[in-house]
C-alpha cells in the first residue's frame, strides 16, 4: 500500500490506470475509523440496549397506547405538512426558474432560511406569531382558528423547517428541462394547463416526489420547532420524539431506546427508499 | 423570441403575474415575517434591555460554549469531509455506493435519537460510559458529549457539498499531476483545493450554522446546566420556559444574524461558481 501513498511512485512502472492518484489507504483509513467511531458504534449501544428487553416487554412499550397515539399526531402531521411543501416548493421554484422579477435573488437566497435558522429559534418565533396576542394568531383568532397548542401548530412547524427540499430538488430538473417538446405542443396549440399535465409534470414529478419524501422524513424528525409550539398535550398534540425526550428525563432508558429503535427503522427505511428511488429514476433519465 | 408567438406555457402576464405575487405573498409570510418578528421582539423593551440581556452572564458563558463547540467540530468534520470526498470521488472500489449512503444517515437520523444513541453508549449505564467512569472520564453531561452529537450531527455537510463537484470536475487534472511526479499533498494544495474552495467554503458554512444551532441532540446529552452546558440554543429555550421572551429573542436574534450571514456567503459561493464554470465553458468554447 506504501506505493499507493508515497510521492515517488510513478504511473507507468506497473498497473497503471486503476489507481494512479496516492492516498487511497488513508482516505480509507481516515474514512472507516470516523464512520465507525461516529456513526456505527453509537447504534450498537442503541441495540444492546434493547437487547436486553423480553419481546413482550418491548412490545409492550411500543405499543402503548399514549405511544401509539403520539405516532399517529407525527405521521399525520408530517404528512399534511410535506403535502404543503409539495404544492408550494413547486410554485416557488417554478417562479424562481421560469420568470424575472425585481427581487428574485434574495428571495432565491432566503428559500434556505428554515435550513440555516436554528431549530430552536424557529420554534420560538412561530410559537410566539401563532399564540393567541401574536401577530398571526390575533388574526386567526378572530375567524376562529386556533393554532398554537394544537396539532395544527405541528403542521406549521414541521412545514417552515421542511420548506426548502422541495424547491431545491425541483429546481434543477426545473432549470434543465427541454424546451422542444413545450414548443411543439403550445405552437399545437395546447392550452397551459394540458402542456402542463401531459409534458412538463410527467419529468417534474420523481423529483417533487424526493422534495416530498425528504420533507417527510425531516418533518417526522423535527423537535426543536415543534415542541414550543405544540402545546404538548399526551394524545393530542405530542409527538413522538417528545416520547422518547420525556422517556429520557424519566431515566427509564429502555423505553426511551425502544421507542427510539421504531423512529430509528423507520426513518432509515424511507432513506433507503429515497436512495433507490432517485437511482431508478437518475438510471431511466440517462437511458439505463 | 416574444415576437415570434408564446412558445412557452405560464408567460401570458396575468398568469406570470399571479404566480409571482402568490410567490411573494408565500416568502412574506413564511419567511420575511418571522425573520423581522425576532428582531422586533428582541428590541421589544429598547436597544439598553437588548445589550443587558446579550451581555447577562449567563448569556456570555453560552456564548463562549456554543462558539466553542463549533471550533471544535468544524475543523473535525472538514478534514473527514476532505478524505471522504477524495476516496469516492478518486478511487474504485466495492461497497463505494454504501458508503456514499451511510453517511447520508445523519440527515434522516431525528435528533433526540441521535442524543440518545450517545447517551446511551457513554452514558454512567452504557458499556462503554462504564469503563470510562472507572477511569474518571465523563463525557455525557459536560462539553464533550456537546461536541460529540454535534459532530455527528453535522457530519454529512462537508462531504455533502463536496462529492457531485469532484464527480464532476473528474480526475485528470490530478493524473496529470502525478505524471509531473507531485507528491500527495502537492497535488491536493495545488490542483485539488483551488477547484474545490468555494465548495469547502460553503460546506464549512452550513457545518458551522448547524454545529452553532443544534437542539434536540444537544439537550438530551448537555444536562443542562445555566451556565455550565447550556449552548446558546438551549438558553433560548431556557429564557422562553422562564417567561423571559425578551431575553430568548435577544439571544435568539445572535442566531438569526449568523443564519443571515450563511445564507449571505452561500449566494456569494453561488455566484462565484456560476461565474468559474461560465469562464471555463467560454474557454473551452475558443479552443474548440
Amino acid at each position: 500500500m506504501s506505493e499507493l501513498s508515497g510521492g515517488r511512485w510513478s504511473p507507468f512502472q506497473r498497473n497503471p490506470g486503476k489507481r494512479v492518484l496516492p492516498g487511497f489507504a488513508l482516505s480509507m483509513g481516515v474514512s472507516l475509523l470516523f464512520i465507525s467511531l461516529i456513526l456505527l458504534l453509537p447504534v450498537t449501544g442503541l441495540i444492546v440496549q434493547t437487547a436486553g428487553m423480553s419481546w413482550e416487554q418491548y412490545w409492550g412499550v411500543i405499543t402503548d397506547e399514549r405511544v401509539v397515539a403520539s405516532y399517529k399526531v407525527t405521521l399525520w402531521a408530517a404528512a399534511i405538512a410535506s403535502l404543503f411543501n409539495g404544492i408550494a416548493g413547486l410554485l416557488l421554484a417554478w417562479v424562481l426558474v421560469r420568470y424575472e422579477f425585481p427581487g428574485k435573488r434574495l428571495i432565491d437566497a432566503l428559500i434556505d432560511l428554515p435550513f440555516a435558522l436554528p431549530t430552536a429559534v424557529a420554534g420560538i418565533t412561530l410559537a410566539a406569531l401563532f399564540a393567541q396576542n401574536g401577530w398571526y394568531g390575533q388574526l386567526l383568532t378572530e375567524l376562529g382558528i386556533k393554532v398554537a397548542f394544537t396539532p395544527l401548530g405541528i403542521v406549521v412547524a414541521m412545514s417552515f423547517t421542511s420548506l426548502p427540499f422541495v424547491v431545491r430538488t425541483v429546481q434543477p430538473v426545473l432549470e434543465d428541462l427541454p424546451v422542444e417538446d413545450e414548443e411543439a405542443a403550445v405552437s399545437m396549440g395546447a392550452s397551459d394547463l394540458t402542456v402542463f399535465r401531459r409534458i412538463l409534470f410527467p419529468s417534474l414529478w420523481p423529483a417533487l416526489m424526493t422534495g416530498i419524501a425528504l420533507s417527510f422524513t425531516r418533518s417526522l424528525g423535527e423537535f426543536g420547532a415543534v415542541i414550543f409550539i405544540a402545546g404538548n398535550m399526551p394524545y393530542v398534540s405530542e409527538i413522538t420524539s417528545l416520547m422518547i425526550f420525556i422517556r429520557l428525563q424519566e431515566f427509564d432508558y429502555g423505553a426511551a431506546s425502544a421507542i427510539a429503535s421504531v423512529v430509528l427503522i423507520a426513518s432509515l427505511v424511507l432513506l433507503l427508499a429515497i436512495n433507490l428511488w432517485q437511482a431508478r429514476y437518475l438510471r431511466r433519465l440517462h437511458g439505463r | 423570441m416574444k415576437s415570434q408567438g408564446r412558445l412557452r406555457i405560464g408567460d401570458q402576464p396575468w398568469i406570470k403575474w399571479s404566480l409571482i405575487g402568490l410567490a411573494l405573498l408565500l416568502v412574506a409570510l413564511l419567511l420575511v415575517v418571522p425573520l423581522v418578528m425576532i428582531f422586533s421582539q428582541a428590541l421589544s423593551s429598547g436597544a439598553a434591555t437588548f445589550w443587558d440581556n446579550l451581555t447577562d452572564e449567563y448569556t456570555l458563558h453560552a456564548i463562549g460554549l456554543t462558539l466553542f463547540v463549533a471550533a471544535l467540530t468544524v475543523p473535525i468534520n472538514l478534514v473527514f469531509g476532505v478524505f471522504l470526498a477524495w476516496l469516492v470521488t478518486r478511487f474504485e472500489f466495492p461497497g463505494r455506493k454504501a458508503l456514499i449512503t451511510l453517511i447520508d444517515i445523519p440527515f434522516a437520523v431525528s435528533p433526540v435519537v441521535a442524543g440518545l444513541l450517545y447517551l446511551l453508549l457513554y452514558g454512567s449505564n452504557g458499556w462503554l460510559g462504564g469503563w470510562l467512569m472507572d477511569r474518571d472520564v465523563q463525557l455525557m453531561f459536560s462539553w464533550p458529549g456537546i461536541v460529540m452529537v454535534t459532530v455527528f450531527v453535522t457530519c454529512p455537510f462537508v462531504a455533502r457539498e463536496l462529492i457531485p463537484l469532484m464527480q464532476q470536475q473528474g480526475r485528470e487534472e490530478e493524473e496529470a499531476g502525478v505524471v509531473l511526479g507531485a507528491s500527495g499533498w502537492q497535488l491536493f494544495r495545488k490542483i485539488t483545493l483551488p477547484n474545490i474552495q468555494w465548495a469547502l467554503l460553503y460546506g464549512v458554512v452550513l457545518t458551522n450554522a448547524r454545529a452553532v444551532g443544534e437542539f434536540g441532540a444537544v439537550s438530551v446529552v448537555s444536562g443542562n446546566i445555566r451556565g455550565q452546558t447550556n449552548t446558546l440554543p438551549l438558553h433560548v429555550e431556557l429564557l422562553y420556559q422562564d417567561y423571559n421572551a425578551v431575553g430568548a429573542f435577544a439571544s435568539a436574534s445572535l442566531l438569526a444574524g449568523i443564519a443571515l450571514l450563511t445564507l449571505l456567503i452561500k449566494s456569494a459561493v453561488e455566484w462565484r461558481q456560476a461565474r468559474q464554470m461560465q469562464a471555463a465553458s467560454t474557454q473551452s468554447d475558443r479552443t474548440t
